[in-house]
């Protein structure tokens, strides 16, 4: 079913949308949560591709979207050859779980603390006939040694007897029984110390190296995308705001909302720029019925413009830019808002 | 400076009998630190390390399992040393929120999700002062508008505020009495780096204007090098450095410090960063010797047999490591 030749790219999202109501008395208020996200997934280059924002930005729900668990409203959400929403609940389970895996937050309310950690390997490979009763403990053990665990470590252990990085290497390594050719992992560290942090973040980038998967890699630790990620998406109240290659978005962030967030950072050296008071949102559904920028209310560069159009994505020093500052078109705003920062 | 509260060898133990099998968990094992009046104080560690322990002991808000097991908790208010367990339950309720105060990590938990904002802020005035409502909500739009909070959240229920807010409303509920002493504990854990900052400006901004004395509990060493004075480091329920933030990140002696300051990625470089290897050791068994000898680059044979002792390295600077006393042993004295 998989026969998708060597252009189709891996994973295609064009134009998704997701909108959802919110009901306040009899009055119902819509908001899109994933605002028109349009990226490509190569399959014949691996990649970790990141995904940060701030929470409420719409991450998760764009990762519920990619794994089949949320309807899109509009848009196509294609993997490899096939649009999702043509699949038959047959094929999501038979084909498309087993291309793509997810990764979830918190590894201790992924697995029941009831049954035994082991369960869910032998479960995972035996519903995707990956192996047969005789050899499954082998089986299990070499994709246990991908994430640096071996199955004797694990066997009759409970999730509550285990660490959390090793719980969360476990939930990886379930990922990684059915052979998938895309992981997508919601905040996989975040629940994690630093010191395990960096094990699962190792485990990553070995993954991509060694056994060709592409990472969807969703978070909101700008340092670990950095360290991970080839490509980044930051995304803002559903939209995605800055795309491109790690080093030219955060090393050279050009959007103020991905300026803001570098600077917020807090660095072992700390610097005055750093105390500078900030606003923040009071109200999440207030930024995202705004006409116009959605960051015009925080923005330290808006414009006129900026609380009435929204702006365009614009291909700016290798990345793609949504913001009026890099639209050429609109000389005569520039302007007045250099004179504005003049005064 | 004065100390305002202070532990000497204090060990405080998770001790459970369940079906005749006794099992102790060493969660804060010798610890002695003073802290002084109006500073502010970053514990930092991994979980599980015993911060969130000690935090509930300097509070005065345990109950069994964990019970105290040795060494004492002195509190030193208006000039007065009280011994915290000698303490009744209604002398603590009476200390709470009007001098020893807490900011607890998930917001969302905290506040009552059927009160609007300012009726919860009306509850917990109300548990110390005798004032009326219209007394109790000018007194929080009063304190709000100090904060630079906008005044539309009193209205508001839980629910409609976004995460930064709400955390940001629970310190503003914490300190609206104007504790002497604040406990705070992972105040900023999953939240994300801009709202982060926004709540730590927040907490260095009522610190600063009555120079309330802050401790701060959090994993994140970026956090302590911009709120905290002074840093003390646990590992494994034991104070493993203690010392002025900037000697404890320019400077760090302990090879666990070191992990912990060095294993952090950051946006300057792309590197492949080691992790530390290993886990922390389960606290109901814990390794002979040093707690960190197993995950110790710099492991010795007395490290894993004899239990280092703090030294001083320096003026307010102190550390419980074999492989730095002995440097230091062989430094001759000027």
């Amino acid at each position: 079913m998989s026969q998708a030749s060597k252009n189709t790219p891996l994973l295609t999202i064009k134009n998704l949308t997701k909108t959802f109501h919110i009901r306040q008395g009899f009055a119902s208020q819509e908001f899109d949560a994933v605002d028109n996200a349009t990226f490509t997934i190569d399959s014949d280059k691996p990649e970790i591709f990141a995904i940060v924002g701030e929470s409420g930005s719409g991450k998760t729900t764009l990762a519920r979207m990619m794994l089949g668990m949320e309807k899109a409203s509009t848009g196509i959400l294609q993997y490899k050859d096939r649009v999702l929403a043509d699949l038959s609940r047959k094929e999501m389970k038979t084909w498309f779980y087993k291309e793509v895996q997810p990764v979830f937050q918190d590894p201790f309310a992924a697995f029941s603390p009831l049954k035994r950690i082991d369960h869910y390997l032998y479960e995972t490979a035996f519903n995707y006939k990956m192996t047969d009763k005789k050899n499954a403990d082998k089986y299990l053990d070499s994709v246990l040694h991908e994430v640096g665990l071996t199955l004797a470590e694990i066997k009759g252990r409970y999730p509550n007897e285990l660490s959390g990085g090793q719980a969360q290497r476990v939930a990886i390594a379930r990922a990684l029984v059915t052979k998938p050719s895309l992981i997508v992992a919601d905040e996989p560290v975040s629940m994690l110390d630093a010191s395990l942090r960096m094990s699962v973040v190792n485990m990553f980038r070995k993954l991509k190296d060694d056994n060709q998967v592409s990472v969807i890699y969703i978070t909101h630790d700008l340092a670990t995308a950095y360290y991970t990620g080839d490509r980044i998406a930051v995304m803002l109240r559903g939209w995605i705001v800055e795309m491109g290659p790690v080093e030219q978005v955060l090393g050279n962030p050009l959007h103020p909302y991905t300026q803001n967030l570098k600077l917020s950072i807090p660095s072992i050296n700390t610097s005055a720029e750093w105390d500078e008071r900030i606003d923040l949102a009071v109200v999440e559904t207030d930024e995202y019925t705004r006409t116009g920028c959605k960051f015009a209310g925080r923005c330290p560069a808006v414009m006129d413009i900026c609380n009435h159009h929204i702006p365009p994505t614009i291909h700016h020093e290798g990345r793609d830019v949504k913001c009026f500052l890099y639209d050429d078109t609109i000389e005569k705003a520039k302007t007045t808002r250099s004179e504005h920062v003049a005064n | 400076m004065s100390t305002i509260v202070e532990t000497k060898n204090l060990k405080a133990y998770y001790i459970t009998n369940a079906y005749g099998v006794e099992r102790t968990v060493q969660a804060v094992d010798d610890i002695s630190i003073a802290i002084q009046e109006g500073e502010s104080y970053g514990i930092a560690g991994e979980s599980g390390c015993g911060k969130s322990t000690l935090l509930k002991i300097l509070l005065g808000s345990y109950d069994p399992p964990l019970r105290v097991v040795d060494g004492s908790i002195t509190y030193h208010l208006d000039g007065k040393a009280i011994d915290a367990e000698s303490m009744t339950l209604d002398e603590k309720r009476d200390l709470r929120w009007k001098t020893i105060s807490y900011i607890p990590q998930g917001s969302m938990h905290v506040l009552n999700p059927v009160r609007r904002v300012r009726d919860t802020f009306h509850d917990f005035i109300t548990a110390h002062r005798n004032v009326d409502k219209d007394e109790s909500y000018k007194m929080t739009a009063e304190y709000l508008k100090e904060l630079g909070l906008p005044e539309k959240v009193m209205a508001s229920y839980p629910h409609q505020l976004s995460g930064g807010m709400r955390q940001r409303v629970t310190i503003a509920l914490a300190t609206i009495l104007w504790p002497k002493l604040i406990f705070a504990d992972e105040p900023t854990t999953a939240l994300d780096v801009v709202v982060q900052r926004g709540v730590i400006q927040l907490l260095k901004e009522v610190q600063q204007k009555k120079g309330s004395t802050l401790v701060l509990i959090t994993h994140d060493m970026g956090v302590h090098a911009n709120l905290a004075d002074r840093i003390g480091v646990l590992y494994a329920g034991k104070l493993v450095e203690e010392g002025a933030t900037r000697t404890i990140l320019d400077n760090p002696r302990h090879p666990y410090t070191k992990f912990l300051i060095n294993s952090l990625p950051s946006l300057k470089d792309r590197g492949e960063r080691a992790s530390i290897p290993g886990r922390p050791p389960a606290l109901d068994k814990p390794p002979l010797g040093c707690r960190f000898h197993e995950r110790c680059p710099l492991v010795q044979d007395k490290c894993r047999t004899i239990d280092p002792q703090m030294i001083t390295v320096a003026p307010g600077h102190r550390t419980a490591c074999h492989v730095v006393e002995e440097e230091l042993s062989h430094v001759p004295s000027v």
